[in-house]
């Protein structure tokens, strides 16, 4: 009988392709994205190495970013709160102030994979593996998020709405890495917010349709809201015509049905392996009768 | 492509200083099977779902099979093999023994890491803490009944488990 490999022989035959960079600090790590633009940035790794061991992983260099303690944490600061892109779940998911004030985001957290996961897996990986399924963006969207994006040359913050720009496309220029994700502070009430992950179970399971909503109420009316939904197009989705058919009004019957009509406008879910198009759009829909029902009832 | 196959790493491995050269984005669970002998850690999914290959990896449950073997550079590693001293076995192993915790046993061991991370922050858990705790490790044989209750049982014997 052979004896097994051991070692190098035993190495996955696509890591030859592939190189890991760690640098000692941000700096550079920044400089040599900078130096290299195909160089691409590696976190808590809890994408990228399913990808490796599914054969799917693109070839070419990483830089890791972990370990960078200046791209982590959770932060109170003076218009809102401030999360570290190399922030974890589990970070998010034991910190406080999310808890009191982004409820969504820790609910989020809570609910992508298991603790093994949550202890490696990023909010910044989280957005720049642009999964249309990913479960933070839906709550980030709602929250009015901004991302911190930081290169060698500088930093600039864009909306993190219109960050995705399709499918797996984002509005980064080589070089630049996600840094920081600036949540405003709220005029919404936390208690009304609204958060459901509909999977085919409730643990450790990717979603067929996430749905996170806030309102802004003044007295019956609803002010303002904001509606977001992931797996149901290319990239997560604010759901910008439900938003309108809701705006301004009183929630009753009839305002259910326009908006429910104009969500199946704002969203393209497709067939694919988790789920099909009919599900997903029956029970996104039916996910905003329960949001805009319990703001009803509040 | 890069000319460097494999690079120098050094960490601690079950309180014991190892190092060894890897390529740095290979599995940290081929490296501890295949390099260090330590069979203990088993590869179940080998995609992050089934928890199988989970360590402690300074003081933090991870998934072996998805940590890059640069990330172990300087770290503290406690795998199953150092849980228990030869015969002497840690209470949560011994709650498992006594509740029928284990059946065939592949996910005996990131079950019972995951439940020492559980118990070394949450040392009183209730059972929806133990069902969160374990719910990135999957068990095909017993229903996780029997695992709910061997962590309840740890607890009773094991006021506050040391952290490893």
């Amino acid at each position: 009988m052979q004896e097994p490999a051991r070692g190098a022989q035993a190495m996955n035959p696509v890591l030859s392709s592939i190189d890991l960079i760690a640098p000692a600090s941000l700096d550079e790590a920044l400089r040599e994205l900078a130096a290299d633009p195909a160089l691409r940035p590696f976190a808590g790794g809890t994408d990228l190495m399913v990808q490796l061991e599914a054969g799917a992983l693109h070839a070419g260099r990483y830089v890791s970013l972990w370990g960078f303690r200046e791209l982590r944490g959770i932060h109170e600061e003076q218009e809102g709160v401030t999360i570290g892109a190399l922030t974890t779940y589990s970070d998010v998911r034991k910190s406080r102030l999310i808890a009191e004030r982004y409820p969504l985001l820790g609910r989020a957290a809570s609910e992508t994979g298991g603790v093994a996961t949550q202890n490696r897996g990023t909010i910044g990986g989280n957005i720049a593996n642009a999964s249309p399924a990913a479960d933070t963006p839906p709550a980030l969207i709602v929250y009015d998020a901004e991302l911190e994006l930081r290169s060698a040359a500088g930093s600039r913050r864009v909306p993190y709405v219109s960050f995705h720009r399709g499918y797996k496309q984002m509005d980064l220029k080589p070089g630049e890495i996600i840094a920081a994700i600036h949540l405003p502070s709220r005029q919404t009430d936390p208690a009304r917010d609204y958060y459901r992950k509909v999977g085919p179970r409730r643990a450790q399971a990717i979603s067929k349709v996430c749905f996170a909503g806030a309102a802004h109420l003044d007295g019956p009316r609803v002010r303002d809201i904001r509606i977001a939904l992931g797996a149901v197009a290319p990239t997560v989705v604010r759901a910008m015509g439900a938003e309108a058919a809701v705006r301004g009004g009183r929630v009753d019957e009839s305002i259910i049905a326009a908006a429910r009509t104009a969500l199946l406008a704002d969203i393209s879910p497709i067939d694919d392996f988790r789920s099909t198009a009919e599900y997903r759009s029956r029970v996104a829909a039916n996910l905003l009768r329960e949001f805009l029902t319990a703001l009803a009832r509040s | 492509m890069s000319e460097r196959v494999t690079t120098r790493i050094a960490c601690t491995v079950n309180g014991r200083r190892v190092s060894f050269d890897a390529h740095p984005m290979a599995r940290l669970l081929d490296v501890l099977r295949a390099e260090l002998q330590l069979t203990g850690t088993k590869e179940g999914c080998g995609e992050g779902e089934c928890g199988a290959c989970a360590v402690i990896l300074d003081g933090e449950l991870v998934n072996s099979c998805l940590t890059p073997a640069i990330h172990a550079r300087g770290a503290s590693i406690t795998t199953i093999e150092g849980v228990s001293a030869d015969e002497d076995l840690h209470a949560v192993q011994e709650s498992f023994l006594a509740c029928g915790g284990a059946q065939c046993g592949i996910c005996t061991p990131g079950m019972v890491l995951a439940a020492m991370e559980l118990l070394s922050k949450t040392p009183d858990p209730t059972e929806a803490d133990i069902r969160a705790g374990l719910s990135g490790n999957l068990c095909r044989c017993t229903g996780y009944r029997r695992i709910f209750e061997a962590v309840l049982d740890a607890c009773k014997s094991l006021p506050a488990v040391p952290r490893p």
